[in-house]
């Protein structure tokens, strides 16, 4: 493979849109990529989209997609993996520019989540329909099942839950483009509504519209193009089953750990190196168990790491400084590209007041469902 | 149309119909073609046991429209005498009685209600033993 970059960025706001359609919110931040990265033409695209089909009624969105950006006639694909949508979106881009296919290719992701359908209801096609959502869980709830065998095996507190959210939103109360861009005390995570025990509804991300996009080129182009050039090191892919009862431990997410190793492996780098993180925290349960299986913290020790300061902007290793998924918001399709645009920010320098100094070395780590997909990109600024 | 989807999945929530691979035993639930342990395609199929223990459980407070009304809902993910897993009900219990490693018995019940129609639909839940 050649080496890939990424020299373009755009995304919407994040949010209750109303004023906004699908194909509106994803051509924006597709046309502020483009913008961004100087670039005259793509070559081809790819759109993240959980269930564009049950959330709006629309499917066959690529298409429709790469019409209303005006490039009709070129290559795009919808790419599926629940809310790992977009990082898998991202992965293809870099995978059709890294064999040379293409040299400037557009990945964005989209979703469009509160015009009226039950969310609960779309959200849960993510498991399993026969074996899981038919008995009544919720994903709140498959989560509330790692939680508590998280708690029970390891000791991880409620506060410790809190925590995560309570760092999130500091984080993402200096991030303009988040849903919720303000910050939370613990007390007032401890006394939200009970979702599904343990688990309250500000341990949650929440319901959003959005749409997010990145211009992926080979470092030939990148190099013309005489922008912040942020190389891609390493995109490892991974998939578990469906079910989360399959899985021998309910403490772990396997996938995560698996897609970590192949990038760390592609990179030559080990999770030390990492300078930031954007990690993807549906629930703050989920925040815990992947800074484990990214090797960022020892196993059953994530809690004390959050409530420590370890995983905060100016801690050890500062984990979701856009607010992540909690407070920045979740657009299911969109989730995994965001996460890459926050970390080409970062690294470019240009994050604001959310910089984390210096930073040259960053990851990303957007999964779909309980665990049953997980993509991992580990990104680099050279620039 | 439900009648078909619902009818083919019976001998498993009816019945805890499953195949136990020939070659490593693994047990698979639903039944499966090909075992995902050792890729052995002969299954002989066997019934679970309906007695198992608790790993790991919520109780649902804000659920689907289907279940909506029977809030709180503990579920669990149970592991019965032979291994296998699944996801189901805790029922005839204070939600507080629910805990990891506890012993349960799977039994029939009416699981939820499809549709305007109202068409019942029956499985497996789990209640707590002794």
């Amino acid at each position: 493979m050649r080496e890939v970059a990424i020299v373009g960025v755009g995304m919407t706001r994040f949010g209750e849109l109303w004023e906004s359609p699908l194909r509106n919110m994803f051509t924006e931040a597709a046309l502020t990529a483009i913008d961004d990265a100087g670039v005259d033409h793509i070559d081809s695209m790819y759109v993240g989209a959980m269930s564009s089909g049950l959330f709006v009624h629309q499917e066959h969105i690529a298409s429709l997609l790469a019409d209303y950006l005006g490039v009709a006639g070129i290559p795009s694909t919808r790419v599926e993996s629940a809310c790992a949508s977009g990082g898998l979106a991202v992965r293809q881009a870099v995978i059709e520019v890294g064999a040379g296919v293409s040299d400037i290719v557009l990945a964005g992701g989209v979703e469009k989540m509160t015009d009226g359908v039950d969310a609960i209801d779309a959200l849960a096609t993510a498991a399993d329909q026969e074996y899981e959502a038919f008995h009544g869980i919720t994903f709140p709830g498959l989560y509330a099942f790692i939680a508590n065998a998280h708690m029970h095996r390891y000791g991880t507190t409620r506060e410790q839950l809190a925590d995560v959210a309570v760092k999130n939103h500091d984080h993402g109360s200096l991030n303009p483009k988040a849903q919720f861009p303000f910050k939370i005390t613990r007390e007032a995570v401890m006394n939200s509504t009970m979702v599904a025990w343990p688990l309250r509804l500000l341990d949650c991300s929440p319901v959003t519209d959005g749409a997010a996009a990145v211009i992926v080129t080979s470092m030939d182009v990148a190099e013309k193009l005489g922008r912040p050039i942020v190389k891609v090191l390493a995109s490892g892919h991974a998939t578990d089953g469906l079910a989360l009862h399959s899985r021998t431990d309910p403490t772990t997410i396997p996938a995560v750990g698996r897609a970590a190793e192949i990038a760390f492996k592609q990179a030559g780098l080990t999770p030390e190196k990492i300078e930031l993180a954007e990690v993807h925290d549906c629930f703050t349960i989920a925040e815990l168990v992947v800074t484990e299986e990214l090797g960022f913290v020892e196993r059953g020790r994530s809690g004390e790491a959050v409530s420590s300061g370890e995983t905060r902007l100016g801690g050890r290793i500062p984990v979701n400084t856009s607010g992540g998924l909690k407070a920045k918001g979740h657009p299911v399709g969109a989730s995994g590209v965001a996460q890459i645009i926050e970390v080409v920010e970062q690294l470019r320098g240009s994050a604001g007041d959310r910089q984390v100094e210096g930073a040259r070395i960053g990851l990303t780590q957007n999964m779909g469902g309980s665990g049953a997909s997980c993509v991992v990109h580990i990104l680099e600024g050279v620039s | 149309m439900i009648t078909p989807r619902y009818t083919r999945e019976i001998p498993q929530r009816y019945h805890l119909e499953a195949g136990k691979c020939t070659e490593c035993n693994f047990i698979a639930f639903p039944p499966r073609l090909i075992c995902p342990e050792c890729g052995s395609r002969e299954f002989e199929q066997i019934s679970l046991s309906p007695s198992g223990k608790i790993v790991t459980y919520t109780v649902v407070c804000v659920a689907a429209e289907e279940f909506s009304t029977e809030t709180p809902l503990p579920i669990a993910i149970i592991e019965t005498d032979e291994g296998a897993r699944l996801t189901a009900q805790v029922v005839d219990c204070d939600p507080e009685e629910v805990e990891i490693g506890k012993r349960v018995r799977l039994i029939f019940r009416c699981i939820q209600k499809e549709g305007l129609a109202g068409i019942r639909q029956y499985g497996y839940k789990a209640v707590l033993e002794g």
